[in-house]
């Protein structure tokens, strides 16, 4: 397999996790801006930053966060690199170069969302509408996930895909965590208040998984439980643990396909093994924030490694 | 998909391949016609869109201007078959191989010792002046002297009989996917269709690009070859062709940028390491192959490549420098090219062509110019092209004085009534303007599908069948006896 090819793979696979997330993250924005009613701002702003396009959104719209402007800042504008548009588009593009790598279920759950996706006129998704759309997004990503693995060979197409895709989600969990931990929570606002809880909330919408943790805690929301629960839990599927364990099989995966391993497999077992090993405490006591910012460097050298080890040029 | 035909058909009388000049339908079609007949009402509006849908699915689109953000368009595909008789075929590949065979002597002979030129049939000026000329490959022996590997021959029919050869495409023809994929898309559309027919396939066409590829390895390949398809990238126009071809050869895309040169040997960069390339199906110009001997600012093509080839460590198809025997004035000369490298008569006609740069012929096109379609030499696409009968009286003074201030940049041909096609229009079945494009492969011996791209002109009347211009396509049949 090409290199580039390799690389296409995998930020195919990266940019439609991406796109997902970009979908979640603006449904529990848009809520946040329902249940609270007045000062839309601060909930937008927060939005923009676990997404990462602050500076982007800035620079073309100012310090104003109407809710128009934010929504379609994140799922149409084709200047946010980042939006559910831009992802798609360099999805698809990515796949279009691998078009006959990649099977034709994928390909068509792919350019159907693409093609369908053109003919939106974002003035239509207004309020009312949003919902609906943001959910057509999601099934449309889910439908793409489910081609995939329905249908791929397990071979190096399959294990590159999937590097991308969990390496973007644990990517995506640790920056919704870090930006609601550290920015929101210490300020002003009583640990346990209203707000507070109402903050939690969205960070486990935002990875549809407020309702598991209810099954799981079986408890209102707590900083400590939620944390754990999106860094430590394995049966967590977008918690930091859960995608180290993937990328971990499939680096496996791909080392046993080849016949060789790579220092990339290395790079992976080491994060994986920091994640089993720490608990709340310890990841308290450095500080959640450090943690956060440290999981983020080592997963961007994960990419780095893997693009070494295998040439995506 | 470039080039084009045009004309205005108003005053000429056209033949129609259905049901002739006397509306009696032609034997190849009477199978058709009946069916056509027996169908319910609404059902070709009904398979219209289920084609639709599969190629656009498919992602079978070409973009307009092969930039980033350009739109993505579907050529149209026509549901009603065009068909070619079995007797009619051999005409035509009897006619297409003296023609591809004469174009590689040509090319062999103008890049060493021009017997052409000292024999004094073809001018000298014609070749040095010509940008298409590669000097890179004076002298230069490729692999069983074959230059253009992979041609498409665009073809137009007149008459029951008179077939003429419009333009021949030797540097990197496109269409063939769509031939491939047409035929798939009319199996899945109208399996019954082809109970009733016995209609020689296409499909092998990949297996016989692969294999006329693989014949021409360099000299240093020893065991099998490693064959690459090489495109510019994901906004060239044919990006899909690309992919598809490689895809159904079992072969890999690459671009430029996977590609590099290390002791004397060519490498793609693959996850485990490198792997040596020996040919290269390039699907780039010429200027963009090398930028250490063509352009020097292009970034898709690999430094030290056309080195390379010339040490025989590498083989390009098509070589670069074919674009000189495909050049509108060269055009001129064919069935001289032909009798002089054959030393038999041309079995396909040329169209009549009066070079404006020879003072007789240029004083009858001047003269002559409402009946007339003009081309530029070099242009292509249908760009810098005037169409007589359908002129104003401006534009043809235009190109009157365009001709005056530059007469060897011209040449004219007389306004030919292409044979027409049933297609299925908004109104129903209706005659539409077509040509063929027959795809050819030439290495150890020639190889020809029975069939090509049939290109329409889907508006009423006219002669344009280019895709930028409201062309589509149709699956062509060639019958077996």
């Amino acid at each position: 397999m090409l290199g580039r090819t390799a690389s296409s793979l995998f930020w195919m696979s990266r940019y439609m996790e991406r796109a997902e997330n970009m979908a979640r993250l603006t449904e529990a924005g848009f809520r946040m801006t329902l249940t609270n009613g007045e000062g839309h701002g601060e909930e937008w702003r927060s939005t923009l930053q676990s997404a990462g396009v602050m500076d982007g959104y800035v620079k073309k719209h100012g310090d104003r966060f109407a809710t128009a402007t934010v929504v379609d800042f994140l799922l149409f504008d084709a200047d946010n690199p980042s939006s559910v548009r831009s992802c798609l588009s360099t999805a698809r593009n990515n796949a279009r170069f691998v078009r006959t790598k990649i099977t034709r279920d994928m390909w068509e759950a792919m350019n159907s969302t693409w093609l369908s996706f053109e003919e939106v006129k974002p003035t239509e998704v207004s309020h009312p509408r949003l919902p609906e759309f943001l959910d057509w997004v999601r099934e449309r990503t889910a439908l793409f996930r489910g081609a995939l693995l329905g249908t791929i060979l397990r071979d190096d197409t399959y294990y590159f895909s999937q590097l991308g895709a969990f390496i973007e989600r644990a990517d995506n969990t640790a920056r919704i965590m870090d930006v609601k931990y550290f920015i929101l929570l210490p300020i002003n606002q009583p640990v346990g208040g209203d707000i507070d809880t109402l903050q939690w909330e969205m960070i486990l919408r935002a990875v549809s998984a407020h309702r598991a943790y209810r099954h799981v805690f079986d408890e209102q929301y707590r900083a400590a439980s939620v944390a754990e629960f999106l860094i430590l839990r394995p049966e967590m599927p977008r918690s930091l643990r859960f995608c180290y364990d993937w990328l971990s099989t499939s680096v496996e995966g791909l080392a046993t396909h080849y016949g060789e391993r790579s220092p990339s497999a290395d790079v992976i077992a080491e994060t994986r093994a920091m994640l089993r090993d720490s608990d709340m405490q310890a990841i308290f006591r450095q500080g959640l924030h450090e943690f956060l910012c440290e999981f983020v460097a080592r997963n961007n050298q994960v990419t780095a490694a893997l693009s070494r080890d295998y040439h995506f040029g | 998909m470039h080039q084009s035909q045009a004309s205005s058909g108003s005053a000429v009388r056209s033949f129609d391949e259905m049901s002739g000049l006397d509306g009696n339908v032609r034997r190849p079609y009477a199978e058709l016609a009946a069916w056509l007949d027996r169908q319910p009402k609404g059902l070709l509006k009904r398979k219209q869109q289920e084609a639709d849908t599969i190629f656009r699915r498919l992602g079978i689109t070409f973009s307009v201007y092969g930039e980033a953000n350009a739109l993505e368009r579907l050529i149209p595909f026509d549901l009603v078959p065009r068909i070619i008789s079995a007797a009619e075929w051999r005409h035509l590949e009897r006619g297409i191989e003296q023609r591809v065979r004469a174009l590689n002597a040509f090319l062999y002979d103008i890049y060493h010792r021009q017997e052409i030129i000292r024999a004094g049939r073809i001018p000298a000026e014609l070749i040095y002046r010509n940008a298409a000329y590669q000097p890179a490959m004076i002298g230069f022996e490729p692999p069983l002297s074959i230059y253009s590997h992979i041609i498409g021959i665009d073809i137009v029919r007149i008459g029951e009989n008179q077939f003429y050869v419009l333009e021949d495409n030797l540097r990197t023809p496109s269409g063939v996917s769509y031939m491939l994929e047409n035929r798939e898309a009319m199996m899945h559309l109208f399996p019954e269709l082809f109970a009733h027919h016995r209609i020689a396939p296409v499909s092998d066409y990949p297996s016989l690009l692969r294999r006329t590829l693989a014949a021409v390895a360099p000299a240093a390949c020893t065991g099998d070859p490693t064959i690459v398809v090489m495109t510019p990238g994901i906004y060239n126009s044919a990006f899909f062709e690309h992919s598809f071809l490689a895809d159904q050869m079992g072969v890999e895309l690459v671009e430029g940028q996977d590609l590099y040169i290390d002791g004397g040997y060519l490498y793609m960069r693959t996850t485990r390491g490198r792997q040596r390339v020996d040919i290269i199906y390039r699907r780039i110009d010429d200027d963009f192959l090398d930028p250490l001997t063509f352009r020097p600012d292009s970034t898709l093509g690999v430094p030290g490549l056309v080195d390379l080839y010339r040490a025989g460590r590498v083989t390009i198809v098509n070589a670069p420098g074919t674009g000189i025997a495909d050049d509108k004035a060269i055009y001129a000369y064919m069935p001289e090219i032909i009798r002089f490298y054959t030393g038999q008569r041309p079995i396909l006609e040329n169209v009549p062509t009066y070079r404006c740069g020879i003072a007789e012929e240029r004083e009858h096109v001047l003269a002559h110019l409402c009946d007339l379609v003009v081309k530029e030499v070099h242009g292509s696409g249908g760009y810098g092209m005037l169409i007589g009968p359908a002129a104003t009286r401006r534009e043809i003074e235009t190109f009157r004085r365009k001709i005056e201030e530059r007469p060897d940049n011209y040449i004219a041909q007389p306004t030919l009534a292409l044979s027409t096609c049933p297609a299925f229009t908004s109104a129903g079945l209706a005659p539409r303007h077509v040509d063929l494009r027959p795809f050819v492969l030439v290495s150890d011996r020639v190889r020809l599908v029975p069939g090509g791209l049939t290109r329409v002109a889907l508006k009423k009347g006219s002669l344009v069948v280019n895709s930028s211009q409201g062309g589509g396509t149709k699956d062509t049949w060639v019958l077996r006896d």
